[in-house]
């Protein structure tokens, strides 16, 4: 029983702590080739739940089944916010890419206020119903009671999109490009690297990652509204530090790490104290290992 | 030494003015003196005049039936400003005038600072307004009673529900950390320590807006509770609710009117179907107070302000335990009170031995194909 509850905990940690590496991962590398705290990033997952919901209502009235709804409803999540993380960029900052380092942080936040009012105004400050696009089976008997269909999607989907994503930065041309940029950027340009298009790319895959996460949990959680991302932002944000930001793995065991504490905090101690222990964690982490878990000098990025 | 002269000096005062009343009730037994007290002045008004408007409503229908106990009701009007600094000096000159039952005062502070006073005198208080739990539970004042339901009403409607009606035993508490949701979930974990029938095997707060709540639901099962109570608004509701049946957890879940709103329903879905939440009475399809609500519009030519219906129960219910009682002798009028039910345009009631009104306040509702019914 007890070994069952721990388990419970743990996967309840790892499908929140997946949650958190997806839009973490965003965080860290535009961190990794810019510098920047682009902290408009959680209003991108919040603006990914939103465009499903509309898509997926849009499409279930159409009379699609279940499964054409989910991936037709994400992948056009996926891109639509990934044109907004790009947008951003155009024009929050890349007229600010000389300008010193406080100018775009500032800016970043003025996005991140902006967004959420937007989607507020245009949509509703209301709670909205998610559908559950993921579909509810249950698994056989003693594990069906520990995992649920959803929390299973969610592990599998972020896993397989880490793997995606380090193939990616590990052995292709733009992969290398990326790694090259946030290295050294005037030595990237000097090479021939197209800088500004690099930049561009980072911020649609980080984009891309952060929509995805948010269509899984709201379709998880069930409802939504224009202010989630302001949280599960902060939370990503604090995972990516406390794994060290910049790194990519880095992030991710950051975000799972962040995840568990929260749910054995819960699970053991108090709800009361979620937050507490996670931000105690940071703090530990931090005076401890200053550039975060997996964090190492600063000329080694992404 | 001061302290013992005070005491002394109070002491004599009381049984002065003791004396004082017991021989004004001697010789003043030709009318029933009514008084009403509370804000009639300042910027409180709009809460206190209302219920002077009530009493003058009820007293001409009575007098013009004849008076109660053959005699006629006499009004007595007095201002507290909403000031307990004012209000001992309001009760204070009621009490002189020889009162027999006070309805008011408005203002929960200027309340407790009069009730001592009519305490001392023995003189039936009940407030329309006041809805301070300590008021009646403290047990300070055995002569107070009131027809509006007190702050922690919903809670005690939620934990009698749950174990008397539903016959749980072990109940999760929950709420949202908020001013209102913990509020209620100390009342409804008070309560159900009190009651003794249950246990309380979860108590915590979620925190709001958090990603999801499956460790708090995992909590839940694992205290094998048998039922949840929260106190806290319907977004953090839902979730918890859809998470638990996700979870295969099919034990009720009982809330506050934070989440007898449709939004809820909207957002839970299927989830919501079954879900238990208290929220005010409906009493706006009751004649009586169709009749009051007219009766005010023709008399006064606009609608009746705040606490109107509460302050016409309120009288009815005085009026109704004199006549009952067959006296204005204090112990009598308390037992009518307490055991006469009473029509009233908040419906059928009575009070209960702390002096909250029983049949007034809040219902329970449950969602039924995707709506909230009353259950009755």
């Amino acid at each position: 029983m007890d070994f069952e509850y721990f388990f419970e905990l743990l996967l309840g940690g790892l499908t929140r702590g997946s949650i958190y590496a997806l839009i973490a991962l965003g965080y860290t590398m535009v961190y990794g080739i810019i510098e920047l705290i682009n902290f408009a990033h959680g209003e991108i997952y919040m603006i990914g739940a939103f465009t499903a919901l509309i898509i997926a209502n849009v499409l279930t009235m159409m009379g699609l089944n279940h499964v054409a709804v989910l991936l037709l409803a994400t992948v056009i999540a996926v891109i639509y916010s990934a044109a907004y993380g790009f947008t951003i960029e155009k024009i929050a900052y890349k007229p600010l890419r000389h300008a010193p380092r406080l100018s775009p942080l500032i800016s970043a936040i003025g996005m991140s206020i902006f967004l959420q009012n937007y989607v507020l105004l245009a949509q509703t400050s209301d709670f909205l119903p998610f559908p559950s696009l993921i579909p509810e089976f249950d698994f056989m008997e003693p594990i069906s009671h520990i995992i649920s269909s959803a929390e299973m999607v969610i592990l599998v989907t972020t896993a397989v999109t880490m793997v995606l994503l380090t193939v990616l930065i590990k052995f292709t041309k733009i992969g290398k490009a990326m790694r090259a940029t946030a290295q050294d950027r005037s030595m990237a340009m000097l090479v021939g690297i197209n800088v500004n298009r690099v930049i561009s790319i980072t911020f649609v895959i980080g984009s891309s990652l952060a929509a995805l996460g948010g269509v899984l949990i709201a379709s998880h959680i069930g409802m939504i509204n224009f202010y989630i991302g302001f949280i599960a932002g902060i939370k990503a944000f604090t995972a990516a530090v406390l794994g060290g930001i910049g790194s990519i793995p880095g992030a991710v065991i950051g975000s799972l790490v962040l995840g568990c504490t929260e749910s054995f905090a819960t699970g053991y101690v108090s709800s009361d104290y979620e937050d507490v222990f996670a931000f105690a964690l940071l703090v530990l982490i931090l005076i401890f290992r200053p550039s975060g878990i997996l964090g190492r000098s600063t000329t080694q990025k992404v | 030494m001061m302290k013992r002269f005070g005491k002394l000096l109070l002491a004599t005062a009381i049984s002065a003015a003791m004396v004082f009343t017991a021989s004004g009730n001697v010789f003043a037994e030709d009318t029933i003196r009514f008084g009403v007290a509370g804000a009639h002045s300042g910027d409180l008004a709009s809460y206190g005049l209302p219920t002077v408007k009530a009493a003058e409503m009820v007293i001409e229908a009575a007098n013009a039936k004849g008076g109660v106990l053959g005699k006629k009701v006499e009004l007595l009007v007095e201002d507290d400003v909403c000031k307990p600094e004012v209000a001992t000096n309001t009760a204070t000159k009621l009490t002189s005038q020889g009162v027999h039952v006070v309805l008011g005062h408005i203002c929960s502070g200027a309340t407790k600072s009069a009730l001592g006073i009519y305490k001392d005198k023995k003189i039936i208080t009940m407030s329309p307004s006041a809805t301070n739990p300590a008021l009646t539970q403290s047990g300070d004042y055995p002569n107070f009673y009131r027809t509006i339901a007190p702050d922690d009403a919903q809670a005690h409607l939620e934990v009698d529900f749950a174990i008397n009606t539903l016959g749980l035993k072990k109940l999760a508490v929950l709420h949202d950390k908020g001013d209102y949701g913990k509020g209620l979930a100390e009342f409804a974990k008070q309560f159900i320590k009190d009651g003794g029938k249950a246990e309380v095997v979860l108590y915590e707060g979620v925190t709001p807006g958090a990603v999801d709540y499956s460790a708090v639901v995992q909590k839940i099962k694992r205290a094998k509770a048998d039922g949840v109570i929260f106190g806290g608004y319907h977004p953090e509701a839902s979730k918890i609710v859809m998470q638990m049946r996700k979870k295969k957890i099919k034990i009720p879940f009982i809330s506050d009117d934070g989440v007898k709103d449709d939004t809820f329903i909207k957002v839970a879905g299927k989830y919501a179907e079954g879900v238990y939440a208290t929220g005010p009475r409906d009493t706006t399809g009751n004649p009586l107070a169709q009749a009051a609500i007219e009766g005010h519009k023709t008399k006064y030519g606009k609608e009746p302000g705040a606490f109107f219906l509460n302050a016409y129960s309120a009288a009815l219910a005085l009026l109704n335990a004199i006549e009952k009682a067959g006296s204005t002798n204090y112990d009598a009028i308390s037992k009518a009170l307490r055991t006469e039910f009473v029509e009233t345009p908040l419906g059928k009631i009575r009070f209960d031995d702390r002096g909250d009104a029983i049949g007034i306040g809040f219902s329970m509702y449950q969602v039924k194909d995707g709506q909230y019914a009353e259950l009755k």
